[in-house]
């Protein structure tokens, strides 16, 4: 029945639903993708959603299925053979998880210039592209998506939104409410040492004209007045408190300034977050909705965050303390969820109605305001378009990586190169022995007028013209299944807007198990 | 153009009929196969090697000094060469189907898990129909089956169950494992096979081990030549010991909901054994689950501690791991691609250590691992131990575990005294460990040890026992 499924899919995606959580896997379910040829590389990567559990997949591929692709390719079988491939795989493909529904169409295969064409009309519509490819031992992904916004990116090593440089009303009260020298030993050892850190503060601010431990000499002898906050035993030795060792150690990060970061300031100055209209997508009615409490009501600081990590302390001031901090979130994030209301209202939009609703439109609000508001994101890719013109190629970023003559970004010119090959052979350098010697030299010719065509005074080593001559365009699966796992995932990253998309050029080197991002 | 629709699940109203509908189609398909005669005997077919061949049949800038262009390279990989896959979960599937897709034919696998719901969103050698079975057979059934011609034997096995004999005869080792303790029994095992001559080992004897490990969004792959590279307890602090939360605070100040889970964990269960005398709490036992979580909740209540979920007390319980597809797939495609190099010099192989991420963007980090002089695995060097002679020998015990370059679980000690083999203390055997108890509070010249005195200690994370020699400081 249905509610035994519900609860057998929440057994089986567990293990992510702890990534992602139950909103990200709604994300994913309701997601649709289309891949356009399904070689080794593209199954991989096909393999790697349907597993999590996306809604959909469509395979498009008019070629028939060949010996040597079932060779490195583990959603071919030996019966596939001179089956159309995108039938053969999505079979094979499907049977991974029954939630997922797969269909194919075949279609004639997409060569080089197919892609330029296929990039342009996505670019239009809007939908994200990611263009794979696997040639020897090497690896490529490129993201086409206009503008990308991450809601929930889940930074690693945040750092705490404490605001004790400028404690709010409640917290200050909070602080004021504790008295450190009336206090028996048990309850000063108990005492969190966000507490101590701002009583503490306090003694320094009186003796500093108001102004924080800034260098690393103040903040030593910050740390040394709180040491000599630590209570004596009757032989006047320090007794073994512990949350004053935390405050201590914590002195380094909990005094920096409250402040906006840059990113963020980016994403407040953008043209959406000032004109919005009935079409503007909800993170920037929502990233609107923050600017405006920042400048209305935080008095230039984002809503407060709402979490503290955990300390020594006794429950009840631990969460006595937790509390002040997620109250004034919670009031914060009415403010700014007002500050929705009102910015839909004004574009002839009415909040949904219902209680229910209202709650989950309210949860979102809390998400982008609170937790997140610090970490919001927006990935603008450059279009192929923009990457190939001459007008516009990114003659710096190459020509700057490539002073070293071994980086990825020889690899990257190498692919272009023997696209450019393709198109003048049609086919692609070394695939047959005796093509090897002669297209060694002819491979040679294009990457020169390559460079020279794009103004790169860079020089592309022999040695990589002959290893792209050697690997005669095998895609060993090894190296398909290692860019299928990555490019999974950046797909997940854009159905989901959890986490951070690369920005825009992946390149995967196996022989030397390195690998490098460029913004091309 | 034809659009085909291969599954509308839309009409099937039950998942079940779907899922006997498509083994159906695919028994048939398989049925076909060897009906058809696509394939004889497991027998190659035209073109299927032909993605591995441009790397192996031509010489190429970055093959190694020993590497020989020709037929016989791949003929080694398929008839020859003996490769072992330690586990057959997250990592081990991944590995296989690699393994299976290089060219390696002579497989062998093993795990002693059987498959859980939990594994089938990133295990896909797994179905439904497959929970309850041991992991390594329904694996090695599978790769078989997809793969013609490959050979994977599986081992329903704990690894501690296998002896030299069973280790020495592989080419290449790949640990797919999810634990500190079995990586480095593993590893202790291929050290222990190294025959060294004046002090220089005999490189016939290494058999080189490719190690990957994975968490949600983060993995890592490496390259162990035992006795020539940095081994695993060689770089022992990259592997953290867990932390547990300090017992004063889940027994008397919870204030996080993971508190009030241990607190029922910890010391409700034992107290008031909810499903009979002895029965312990089993973390794959849903109604286990469901008690920690409502004895979790009321202690919650009692503290005003929000948070508490079935999720999270599994979590905590079962000490889970989020896991996904995609970073299994990067880092066994990453250990795969280090096989082959091996095993065919086509590539110079990982030196050594390679971090994955993919939180932000995309990340790796390559380095070399270096050795540790002294390490207690690999550097032949019998361990230092310094102590006054009036420590006790609960403090060498405390060492043993707490050394962040040790870590040992619970390690046995014995000595040589008065030409007699001793135990001074051993905690795996109940009777032994009431009897050797005493000897923890008795200082080390009381126990009649002597400066200089060698002390064998044996340990769960290493095979062979690990030989300290013992210093008086005073």
């Amino acid at each position: 029945g249905m509610a035994a499924n519900k609860a057998a899919k929440e057994q089986k995606y567990d293990r992510q639903l702890r990534l992602w959580g139950d909103h990200g896997q709604e994300a994913l379910e309701n997601a649709h993708v289309c891949l356009v040829n399904a070689t080794a590389t593209g199954t991989e990567i096909l393999k790697n959603l349907v597993l999590p559990g996306i809604g959909a997949f469509t395979i498009v591929d008019g070629h028939k299925v060949s010996g040597e692709d079932v060779g490195n390719n583990f959603f071919l079988s030996t019966n596939s053979i001179g089956k159309n491939r995108a039938q053969a795989a999505t079979e094979l493909l499907q049977e991974l998880n029954s939630d997922v529904s797969g269909n194919f169409v075949e279609e004639v295969r997409a060569a080089g210039s197919t892609c330029l064409r296929l990039g342009a009309v996505l670019w239009n519509a809007e939908v994200p592209f990611l263009v794979c490819r696997t040639y020897g031992l090497v690896g490529c992904m490129r993201l086409v998506v206009r503008e990308h916004t991450v809601v929930e990116s889940h930074p690693d090593n945040a750092l705490e939104d404490l605001r004790l440089d400028q404690p709010f009303t409640e917290l200050k009260n909070h602080i004021d409410s504790y008295d450190l020298d009336s206090m028996e030993k048990k309850d000063h050892s108990h005492t969190p040492w966000i507490i101590i850190v701002a009583k503490f503060l306090e003694k320094w601010y009186s003796e500093h004209n108001f102004q924080m431990p800034k260098n690393y000499k103040e903040k030593e002898a910050f740390r040394e007045l709180l040491r000599q906050g630590i209570l004596k035993n009757e032989n006047g030795a320090p007794e073994d408190e512990e949350n004053f060792d935390e405050a201590i150690k914590n002195v380094n990060t909990a005094l920096n300034a409250t402040k906006i970061s840059s990113t963020v300031e980016d994403i407040f100055s953008c043209d959406l977050c000032d004109n919005i209209t009935a079409q503007t997508p909800a993170f920037w009615v929502m990233a609107r909705a923050v600017r405006d409490f920042v400048r209305d009501d935080g008095n230039g600081i984002l809503p407060v965050r709402g979490t503290i990590p955990d300390m020594i302390a006794d429950s009840e001031k631990f969460i006595k303390l937790q509390n002040v901090y997620r109250e004034k979130a919670l009031q914060d994030a009415s403010v700014v969820s007002k500050h929705v209301e009102s910015l839909l209202q004004s574009v002839g939009k009415v909040c949904p109605p219902g209680y229910l609703l209202i709650m989950k439109f309210f949860k979102c609000v809390f998400i982008i305001s609170g937790k997140n508001a610090a970490f919001l994101r927006v990935v603008r890719c450059r279009s192929l378009e923009e990457e190939y013109s001459i007008e516009s190629v990114n003659k710096d970023e190459i020509t700057s990586c490539m002073d070293n003559p071994d980086s990825e970004m020889v690899l990257y010119l190498m692919l272009r190169s023997i696209d450019r090959f393709y198109q003048q052979h049609s086919h692609y350098p070394g695939v047959y022995d005796y093509q090897v010697e002669e297209d060694i030299s002819r491979l040679k010719v294009c990457v020169n007028s390559l460079l020279q065509e794009y103004g790169l005074s860079v020089s592309v080593k022999d040695d990589y013209i002959h290893e792209f001559c050697r690997c005669g365009s095998a895609e060993p699966h090894t190296v398909a299944a290692f860019l299928g796992g990555c490019a999974a995932q950046e797909a997940i990253k854009i159905i989901t807007q959890q986490f951070v998309p690369f920005n825009n050029t992946f390149i995967y080197n196996a022989m030397t198990q390195t690998s490098a991002t460029f913004q091309l | 153009m034809h659009c085909g629709k291969a599954w509308d699940t839309e009409s099937m109203a039950d998942g079940d009929e779907l899922e006997k509908k498509r083994r159906k189609i695919e028994a048939l398909s398989e049925k076909m196969a060897v009906d058809e005669g696509h394939v004889a005997c497991g027998g190659d077919w035209d073109g299927r090697w032909n993605h591995l061949k441009k790397f192996l049949e031509r010489s190429g800038p970055f093959t190694l000094p020993d590497f020989e262009p020709g037929t016989e390279t791949l003929q080694f990989l398929l008839e020859t060469c003996k490769i072992l896959v330690i586990g057959a979960g997250g990592l081990g599937c991944e590995l296989l189907k690699n393994l299976a897709l290089s060219g390696f034919r002579n497989i062998h696998v093993v795990d002693m898990d059987t498959i859980d719901i939990s594994n089938l969103n990133r295990q896909f050698l797994f179905r439904s129909k497959d929970v309850g079975r041991p992991k390594a057979e329904v694996a090695a059934e599978f790769v078989n089956s997809r793969v013609p011609g490959c050979n994977v034997t599986p081992h329903c096995q704990k690894i501690q169950d296998f002896d030299e004999s069973f280790y020495r005869k592989f080419h290449i080792i790949v640990c797919g494992l999810d634990s500190v303790i079995a990586r480095r029994w593993m590893n202790g095992m291929l050290i222990s096979l190294l025959n060294y001559e004046n002090g220089v080992v005999d490189q016939s004897t290494i058999i080189p081990l490719i190690d990957g490990g994975t968490e949600g969004f983060k993995g890592n792959a490496r390259v162990i030549l035992p006795g020539m590279t940095a081994c695993i307890d060689c770089t022992l602090e990259l592997y953290p010991p867990q932390i547990n939360f300090p017992m004063c605070t889940i027994a008397s100040m919870p204030r996080l909901p993971e508190h009030c889970i241990e607190f029922a964990r910890i010391l409700q269960w034992p107290k008031e054994e909810p499903f009979g005398d002895g029965v312990s709490l089993d973390g794959d036992n849903p109604e286990h689950i469901q008690w920690v979580f409502m004895k979790a909740q009321e202690r919650a209540s009692e503290f005003n501690i929000t948070g508490v979920t079935y999720r999270l007390t599994q979590g905590v319980v079962k000490r889970v791991i989020p896991a996904v597809a995609s970073t299994n797939a990067v880092i066994a495609a990453a250990c795969a691609t280090e096989a082959f190099k091996i095993a065919t010099s086509a590539y110079v192989t990982l030196n050594n250590y390679l971090v994955f991420s993919d939180v932000d963007g995309l990340y790796t980090y390559t380095f070399e691992a270096e050795r540790k002089e002294n390490c207690s695995a690999c550097s032949q060097v019998p361990q230092d131990l310094q102590f006054s002679s009036s420590a006790k020998l609960q403090d060498v015990l405390q060492y043993l575990t707490e050394s962040t370059s040790l870590q040992m679980k619970s390690p046995a000690i014995t000595t040589t005294l008065q030409g007699k083999n001793k135990t001074l203390y051993l905690q795996t055997v109940a009777s032994i460990e009431e009897r050797t108890r005493p000897n923890l509070c008795k200082t080390l010249k009381e126990l009649g040890l002597a400066d200089g005195q060698e002390l064998a200690v044996a340990d769960v994370t290493t095979p062979q026992t690990v030989l300290f020699k013992l210093n008086f400081t005073s």
